[in-house]
């Protein structure tokens, strides 16, 4: 089939006999209204079969004119490497599900959780909770939400203030769910306060500020900085270091893990930040898919000592396997 | 000195004094700057994005498509009201679905096979073999089936040896980033605004 779109409508060789000349401003209504009208069993398959041929020749018309690729021959590892990973999580969740638990070693910043939300309930301060400058789509945010999950709930049981300001609005909606859950789920509903998890700017330095501010006036006992951050991590991990804070860090960005590992007392490096909301929760599906992770990690170290042998004897097969 | 000078100068000055406590100043421009930055964000929102790809395009071309984002992006504002406050969970799970479903491929290609293809590099060069090394004893300290404990913790102790290598150069290299900046706020008070120097 041969598609040339012209700018009002597209002409269109059907079956290299017929050609058509198809307004789709026009015709569409006018196929649709054939259809709903009252009229024999005959017109109303016509009828059936134009509104078929439409779509088809509209779909294979904006296909040409775009140039659509549903397969791009470069990214056939990127395709495999995906469902290798979807096969080996899936299979952990199951296995971890069946099993009834999973174990993963202890991560010293997390364990360290039920201690910071402790001494913040001893003192009698709050908790403040950053995910810094990541909008929700950022996988990141979407971990750092997950653990504000599980220590919200800690939180409810301990009837410790949390405060959570946001540099993006949506997120400070996914935060108010997460938490008001949290509550709920640990039997304290009535002791959720919205308005303490608030959306401040989306001025980077006016975030910082402001949080800065925040912490010099509330004097958080604890401080958890789970999320993306840029620029602004050691003036927040300094700030909340100068009055005393407890300090929990974590990010995936590897720049900024430099200023949390000096300034805060424990620091989630990378993958440990992903991992924190199973290890926190033992939820199986969580720790399933972590265990998928790390036999996924096993796979791309063998791949890699294969590669670089590979390599060394001049089959770059491998490396171009992976794409561009 | 134009205003804009004095003014500019005057607010880095409320901001530097946090350097010493907590003060009225620094609340001053603290509000300032979140209450500005919040008016321009909103003003910057509605141009680039309810204007251009909500209004004009239903009211000017008649695509009704568009209103589906607006009907999502208005069932937000639903969350002043409790009883419909759910409606605003179907537009929270499109943004994260969706997310995760673009960034995910995107870091796996971005991140890890990037990572992978020059990791794998002819063992001929010392380089390389470095390289590889770091990645594999880096990767292993990220491996949580298992305690660190013999030929594992050997390999995770060397890939935290890598990380802080790593760490440490990134401090000194963003430090030296972070002074420039202050070396360009002395220069403006010193400069534009007192004109002790050229």
């Amino acid at each position: 089939m041969e598609c040339i779109p012209p700018v009002a409508g597209c002409s269109i060789h059907w079956m290299h006999s017929k050609t058509f000349f198809l307004d789709k401003q026009v015709l569409f209504p006018t196929l649709v209204s054939n259809l709903s009208r009252r009229m024999n069993l005959k017109g109303k398959i016509r009828s059936l079969i134009s509104l078929l041929v439409f779509f088809v020749s509209f779909s294979s018309t904006a296909l040409a004119a775009e140039e659509v690729r549903w397969f791009d021959p470069q990214k056939t590892g990127l395709l495999i490497g995906i469902f290798i990973t979807i096969v080996l999580v899936f299979g952990f969740i199951l296995y971890g599900k069946k099993k009834g638990s999973l174990k993963i070693r202890s991560i010293p910043g997390l364990e360290a959780m039920d201690e910071a939300v402790g001494r913040a309930t001893e003192m009698g301060k709050p908790i403040l909770f950053s995910s810094g400058l990541g909008k929700m789509e950022r996988v990141a945010t979407m971990a750092s939400m997950n653990i504000l999950g599980s220590v919200a709930e800690k939180i409810a049981e301990y009837n410790t203030p949390l405060i959570i300001p946001n540099y993006d609005p949506m997120v400070t909606t996914v935060a108010q769910e997460v938490v008001k859950e949290s509550f709920s789920k640990a039997g304290h509903p009535e002791s959720f306060k919205q308005e303490n998890i608030y959306f401040v700017t989306q001025s980077q330095f006016g975030y910082v500020a402001a949080v800065d501010g925040i912490m010099l006036r509330e004097k958080p006992a604890t401080n958890l900085f789970l999320g993306t951050f840029e620029a602004e991590s050691l003036i927040l991990a300094e700030t909340g270091n100068s009055i005393g804070a407890l300090q929990i860090a974590g990010t995936d960005s590897t720049i900024q893990l430099s200023f949390f590992i000096v300034a805060c007392d424990y620091t989630l490096i990378g993958e440990e930040f992903f991992a924190a909301s199973g290890y926190l929760t033992k939820d199986p599906l969580v720790l399933g898919s972590i265990k998928g992770q790390d036999f996924l990690k096993l796979i791309i170290g063998i791949l890699i000592i294969a590669g670089g042998i590979f390599s060394t004897l001049g089959y770059n097969f491998l490396i171009n396997f992976l794409g561009k | 000195m134009d205003l804009g000078t004095l003014i500019a100068a005057i607010l880095t000055l409320f901001i530097f004094s946090f350097l010493y406590k907590d003060n009225p100043f620094y609340k001053f421009a603290e509000y300032l700057l979140v209450g500005i930055s919040v008016g321009y964000f909103i003003v910057i929102s509605i141009k680039t994005t309810v204007v251009p790809k909500l209004i004009f395009p239903v009211f000017r071309e008649g695509d009704l498509l568009c209103l589906i984002p607006g009907i999502l992006g208005f069932f937000m504002f639903l969350r002043f009201f409790p009883k419909l406050a759910w409606l605003s969970r179907i537009s929270m799970a499109l943004i994260i679905g969706a997310g995760a479903g673009v960034s995910i491929p995107a870091m796996m290609q971005a991140q890890i096979f990037a990572q992978m293809k020059a990791s794998m590099g002819s063992y001929a060069s010392i380089n390389n073999i470095i390289v590889a090394l770091a990645v594999i004893t880096t990767l292993s300290y990220f491996f949580f089936s298992r305690e660190h404990k013999g030929a594992l913790g050997t390999s995770a102790k060397i890939g935290v040896f890598f990380m802080m290598l790593f760490f440490g150069a990134t401090f000194g290299y963003t430090v030296m980033s972070r002074v420039t900046l202050l070396i360009g706020r002395a220069q403006f008070l010193l400069g534009d605004f007192l004109g002790i120097i050229k």
